[in-house]
């Protein structure tokens, strides 16, 4: 199974660096493990090149900062179809996968990662709350990608936002 | 019943701006402003760090354009490290920076193009917004679409191997570049299977020029007409006068091509520019100090480069160059429109340029890194995308950033920008009683020319999308809609 993550955000605005941190402690651990058929990539924003990076993958994992009312983190699915607008010179997951559905004939699963953020000034580092729900976030998807089935299955067995 | 239009964020540019349109009571424009936010921490962020960690840290300004940034960073540092400016690098150090810089040009012009312009051009302004975007470019012209993808991934190719990681790219360091080109890469981008090699993207280049060539003979007035207005012009150009995005003198000409600025050394900027503070903007208003801020005010970028340059060094960029200054038969251009034709000129030749930089055996081998006497002060200018970028740093004996000032692209064209805003307001909404969606589009195409970057925001998820407000004569919010 071909399986891509994902993260993005500005390591220099605090939290918005939760996904690049994910990415960069999640591609030590897979290295560790053995599991290099799992890619990793990071960027300061999504743009159409991903459409292309996406194509070829069975499971896409997104993971950027959120501010959304939510405990700590949270999954959503993706869905091209749903967000076809395009308002910045970054684009949203929704658009890429609609792009790469439009541009290459495929649709790989894409599943956004929510991870909890809380301050977004131009400064280094993580917010010691953040930090949690990084930790625990990672705990989490080390157990989905030991058996990337599930991601693939039912929603039942992943930590869908509410 | 005087009103005032807000039209923000302004749609596919980056950041968060702001558009207020005043109208009278008989629903004239009476003045038009382009409010933008500009964050003025970064500076303080970089202030007491060391300076060798500058053209990393700077990066995180911008998502849009980190190699600029990275590379006007290192080029001030060449200067502190006693490297020289822009001319004093090893052949190896130059040739990789140049190769970086152009890769970084190729494809956010491709991107901008394909991506932001091209749905405009396709459908019309006045088209349905739920098909003027590049999803509607795919489902219409795939192959355009997929040309765009492709362009953008060739050029951040060329970035990962010149810069290393597309997060905290470390390629270019004080006095030179930290590593050569492999073989391996060089085969690559110059054979690599299409459509991800040089041929084929000068190819596509020179077609994406053509398809505009086309659009313009097909709606010569429109674009001729829409949002402009004469004005002074500034960028760097190499001695001889030749377009070069990497390094040379400062050159300002007027809107009848007078040399305003003779080809001045930039290490002496502060001599020549002044930023001027309104109270109702975040972003300074940059202007030539000797004619003051009312005469002295400029444009940068793609259309103020191919003023100010006297030709351009690639064959194929150059005879499209000699047909488009034709069009204003050698004088300077000041269709705001043409943005988009100088851009995709600059495309190509900076196809041209990988391709060239590709064949020289200097990116393979040879010293990276040129020492010298360190100084406390260093300029450092290049030609970003979107315009000329200022990178200013002074040290103290620890080696620690005391001073840094930046003048961004999108800075310099802030009168520019506004000057267009006004332009197309006054055409599209005098005398009009209902605010429509192409009108308020047109506001944005105009501001879109300068492909800005409003600011460098924090993009996280939950952020608002494009809102729209209207006031009346009392400031009393009398409507808002929302996309």
């Amino acid at each position: 199974m071909q399986i891509l993550i994902y993260g993005y955000g500005n390591p220099g605005r605090q939290d918005d660096g939760l996904g690049i941190e994910l990415v960069s402690r999640l591609e030590k651990w897979a290295a560790e493990k053995g599991l290099f058929e799992i890619e990793f990539e990071n960027n300061y924003q999504l743009n159409i090149e991903d459409a292309a990076a996406i194509s070829g993958k069975d499971l896409v994992i997104f993971a950027d900062a959120s501010r959304e009312e939510i405990d700590d983190f949270c999954l959503s699915e993706v869905d091209g179809s749903a967000e076809i607008s395009f308002t910045t010179h970054a684009a949203s997951p929704g658009y890429i996968l609609q792009l790469c559905k439009e541009l290459f004939q495929k649709e790989p699963r894409v599943l956004l990662l929510h991870l909890k953020g809380y301050e977004w000034d131009l400064k280094e580092g993580l917010t010691d709350r953040a930090r949690e729900n990084l930790d625990k976030a990672c705990d989490y998807l080390k157990k989905l990608l030991v058996d990337p089935q599930l991601a693939l299955g039912s929603n039942d067995t992943i930590k869908l936002c509410k | 019943m005087a009103q005032k239009i807000t039209i923000e964020p302004v749609t596919r540019v980056e950041g968060h701006g702001k558009v207020t349109i005043h109208l009278d009571n008989n629903n004239q424009v009476t003045e038009s402003r382009l409010h933008i936010v500009e964050f003025r921490g970064f500076e303080r962020f970089v202030q007491g760090r060391p300076y060798w960690e500058a053209p990393v840290l700077v990066q995180r300004l911008c998502g849009i354009c980190p190699v600029s940034h990275h590379l006007a960073a290192a080029k001030a540092l060449d200067v502190i490290v006693g490297a020289g400016t822009g001319e004093g690098l090893t052949p190896t150090g130059e040739k990789m920076r140049r190769l970086m810089h152009y890769g970084q040009m190729f494809q956010s012009h491709a991107l901008h193009f394909f991506h932001l312009v091209s749905p405009d051009l396709l459908f019309g302004i006045d088209a349905d917004p739920a098909i003027r975007n590049v999803i509607g470019v795919a489902l219409k012209h795939k192959d355009l679409a997929v040309q765009g993808v492709m362009m953008r991934k060739f050029g951040q190719e060329i970035i990962r191997a010149t810069a290393g990681k597309k997060i905290h790219g470390t390629g270019a360091i004080p006095g030179g570049i930290n590593k050569h080109l492999t073989t391996a890469e060089k085969e690559e981008f110059l054979n690599g299977p299409d459509p991800l090699n040089i041929k084929k993207m000068i190819e596509w280049s020179q077609a994406t020029l053509e398809f505009f060539k086309d659009y313009y003979q097909k709606n010569q007035s429109f674009i001729d007409n829409f949002a402009s207005f004469p004005s002074n012009h500034l960028s760097l150009v190499r001695k001889d006068g030749a377009l070069d995005l990497y390094h040379g003198v400062l050159r300002a000409v007027d809107s009848d091509g007078n040399k305003i600025l003779d080809d001045v050394d930039y290490q002496d900027y502060e001599k020549y520019i002044e930023e001027e503070v309104r109270s109702w903007s975040y972003m300074k208003f940059p202007y030539l100090k000797f004619l003051g801020p009312i005469q002295g005010w400029y444009r940068v970028g793609p259309l103020a480069r191919l003023n100010t340059c006297d030709f351009i060094p690639s064959p194929l960029a150059q005879a499209e160059f000699e047909g488009y200054k034709a069009l204003t038969n050698g004088k300077p251009n000041n269709i705001c429109l043409h943005y988009h034709y100088a851009r995709l000129i600059e495309l190509l030749h900076s196809a041209e340029m990988i391709e060239e930089l590709l064949n020289d055996p200097d990116l393979m081998k040879g010293e990276l890194v040129t020492k010298g006497t360190k100084v406390n002060k260093g300029i450092g200018l290049i030609e970003a995308p979107r315009g000329t970028l200022f990178h200013h740093y002074e040290i103290d004996d620890n080696d620690q950033l005391t001073k840094v000032n930046l003048i961004v692209s999108t800075t310099n064209n802030n009168e520019p920008m506004n000057q267009s805003v006004n332009s197309v307001a006054h055409s599209w909404m005098d005398g009009k009683t209902e605010i429509t969606e192409p009108m308020m589009n047109a506001v944005e195409v105009a501001i879109r020319a300068y492909d800005p970057c409003l600011s460098c925001a924090t993009h996280a998820l939950g952020q608002m999308p494009l809102e729209i407000s209207l006031y009346d004569a009392n400031q009393n919010l009398i409507d808002r809609k929302r996309t």
